[in-house]
């Protein structure tokens, strides 16, 4: 039986007269990849924002794992198990791989009174970093400075940075943006990996691999939905052919 | 034991060993260089550890400095055990308004409201009798504690604040490491990737202001206690400005980038003020010292605490980049 982990019900984020996203509502099951595509400013890193508390929604509601977290901010959805990458690099350069990966784990065992402890001696954090950055594929560069990375070691550690928070659901903007064919294979296995833990709401232009990877496509054109189902649904409808995919359908 | 911890060490030791070899002058010197440098230690918190660039750090100095003497009682002198600590937390009450307010705003509106609040401080106490407008007041009798402990003594005065200095940076030192400071470094570096991980972070940035804040005080309380006088000038905005320059120089994000930047600053000073070194010249100091810091911070970006791996880089050149490596095998 499935089980819906995210529900988003009719999310709309108005700016003025412009509206980014329009009654949108989708569900997030676990074991399953979600897919949003749609053309540059179709509303999908907003609707993405509008789920992970980024930005307040206009109207509608957000449900996380059976609550209504609409009113929570972002580090409190972060926190009950809302994990999100973003479309570019948002990992720490400074630090090491690991260190990166042990500050998002630090975010569930925060403990900032204790001024007199050694962070990266706290045992709990540790495991959790090095487990996800083992599940992220980067066992061998913990001690690697963050920036030093190529790109696509750069998207794992994101994505490692989200496992180590212990997430339940992952909201990935354009976790393949810049790479190269042998990235993206890595990635959709590390992908196809986690996705069993875990429900995936995945925003993402490369249309072979969202082809590849979903397990359900929602189509957005300014700011709505025009179709919604399996990848061979969309890929037979009538208005996706016409509104976006060309020459895919 | 690392390169930096052991010149922090050489550093307390060479201080440690200081009145040995100088005269009244060079150890009043040094008592108020120390006590800048505390103060530039807890602006190093705020802006180096956190990236919040507070040009305000004097009204919290000021306001230690003068709870140091408004709270003494007339004629007697006031037990440094309470006075201390209520110095230090009437700075930290200060800087937790201030911080809760101006951190609602960022970039350079963070900077214009704290220095418009340090501004407020600077006319309360230059406008009003309660800080006895532009003269000042005095510290007539200095706080003691118990009969062992006197601080109109200037070796005693300069051994108090090298405690102080000591316990500031070992204090900030542990916390940097901690994961309240590990957040911190976070929430400099991106604060908006903070979030979404799930750190709260507006509770930290206000944690970390009202330390800093409560740590000026407690240099504003040891220069009221150097000097035994205080007057409106500590809480001027020339002196947030000075403290900023401080850590600039010393090289921001690094703890002895602040005291290595403090000593810089007050010797270079010194130097452009000394009549025997530059004759007439010296009335303008502000010139020579505005123009050396000018080409500090040009030649030196990372500050002096970066010139030996800027030598090194130039002889050498840069270290092996670790780096553009095959993507990693992904394991589930």
């Amino acid at each position: 039986m499935s089980e819906v982990l995210l529900r988003g019900h009719e999310l709309t984020r108005r700016w003025g007269g412009l509206v980014a996203v329009d009654r949108v509502s989708l569900e997030l099951e676990r074991g399953q990849v979600h897919a949003v595509i749609g053309t540059n400013g179709a509303g999908k890193s907003t609707l993405i924002n509008l789920l992970s508390g980024e930005l307040p929604p206009s109207s509608g509601t957000v449900e996380l794992l059976g609550r209504d977290v609409s009113a929570w901010p972002q580090p409190r959805r972060a926190r009950a198990g809302l994990g999100r990458s973003y479309q570019r690099n948002t990992v720490y350069p400074s630090f090491t791989v690991q260190e990166n990966c042990r500050l998002a784990a630090q975010a569930r065992h925060q403990r900032p009174w204790a001024w007199w402890r050694d962070a990266t001696a706290c045992e709990d954090t540790r495991a959790a970093a090095h487990d996800a950055a083992a599940r992220a594929g980067l066992t061998d560069w913990l001690q690697v400075q963050a920036g030093l990375l190529s790109h696509g070691q750069k998207r794992q550690l994101e994505i490692a940075m989200c496992l180590a928070t212990g997430p339940q659901v992952l909201l990935l903007d354009e976790p393949l943006a810049g790479m190269g064919a042998e990235e993206t294979e890595r990635m959709l296995g590390l992908l196809a990996a986690v996705k069993a833990e875990h429900a995936i709401l995945l925003v993402e232009h490369d249309m072979d691999a969202v082809f590849r990877i979903a397990d359900r496509i929602t189509v957005m054109v300014n700011g709505a939905v025009i179709a919604s189902g399996s990848p061979t649904e969309v890929r037979e409808n009538a208005d996706v052919q016409v509104a976006y995919l060309g020459e895919h359908g | 034991m690392s390169m930096k911890t052991i010149f922090v060490f050489t550093c307390f030791a060479a201080l440690v060993l200081w009145p040995l070899s100088a005269g009244s002058y060079g150890i009043d010197l040094v008592t108020k260089i120390m006590i800048y440098a505390i103060l530039a230690l807890s602006l190093e918190l705020a802006v180096g550890t956190t990236g919040l660039v507070c040009f305000g750090q004097a009204g919290f100095f000021g306001i230690g400095a003068y709870a140091a003497v408004l709270l003494s009682p007339q004629g007697e002198a006031a037990a440094l055990w309470w006075l201390l600590p209520a110095c230090v937390v009437a700075a930290g009450l200060y800087a937790m308004v201030v911080g809760a307010l101006s951190l609602r705003t960022k970039g350079v509106y963070f900077i214009m409201v704290t220095l418009a609040f340090a501004q407020m401080a600077y006319y309360v106490v230059h406008d009003t009798s309660l800080g006895g407008g532009t003269d000042g007041i005095y510290l007539t009798m200095k706080p003691v504690l118990g009969d062992w402990l006197d601080l109109d003594k200037p070796l005693v005065m300069y051994a108090f604040t090298l405690l102080g200095l000591m316990l500031a940076f070992a204090f900030l030192s542990l916390l940097l490491r901690s994961p309240f400071g590990r957040a911190l470094a976070g929430i400099r570096v991106n604060e908006q990737r903070m979030r979404a991980t799930g750190f709260s972070t507006y509770p930290y940035k206000l944690a970390a202001f009202t330390l800093s804040g409560a740590m000026a005080g407690f240099a504003g309380f040891l220069f009221a206690v150097k000097d035994g006088f205080v007057n409106p000038e500590l809480m001027s905005w020339h002196q947030s400005g000075a403290v900023l320059v401080m850590i600039i120089l010393g090289g921001l994000g690094h703890l002895r980038g602040a005291l290595i930047g403090a000593f810089a600053f007050a010797l270079l000073q010194e130097l452009f003020q000394n009549e025997a070194v530059f004759g007439a010249f010296a009335k303008h100091w502000h010139l020579g010292l505005g123009l050396t810091i000018i080409a500090s911070v040009a030649l030196l970006p990372r500050g002096l605490v970066g010139v030996l791996g800027q030598l090194r880089e130039r002889l050498v050149g840069r270290p092996m980049r670790r780096g553009a490596a095959p993507i990693a095998e992904v394991r589930p």
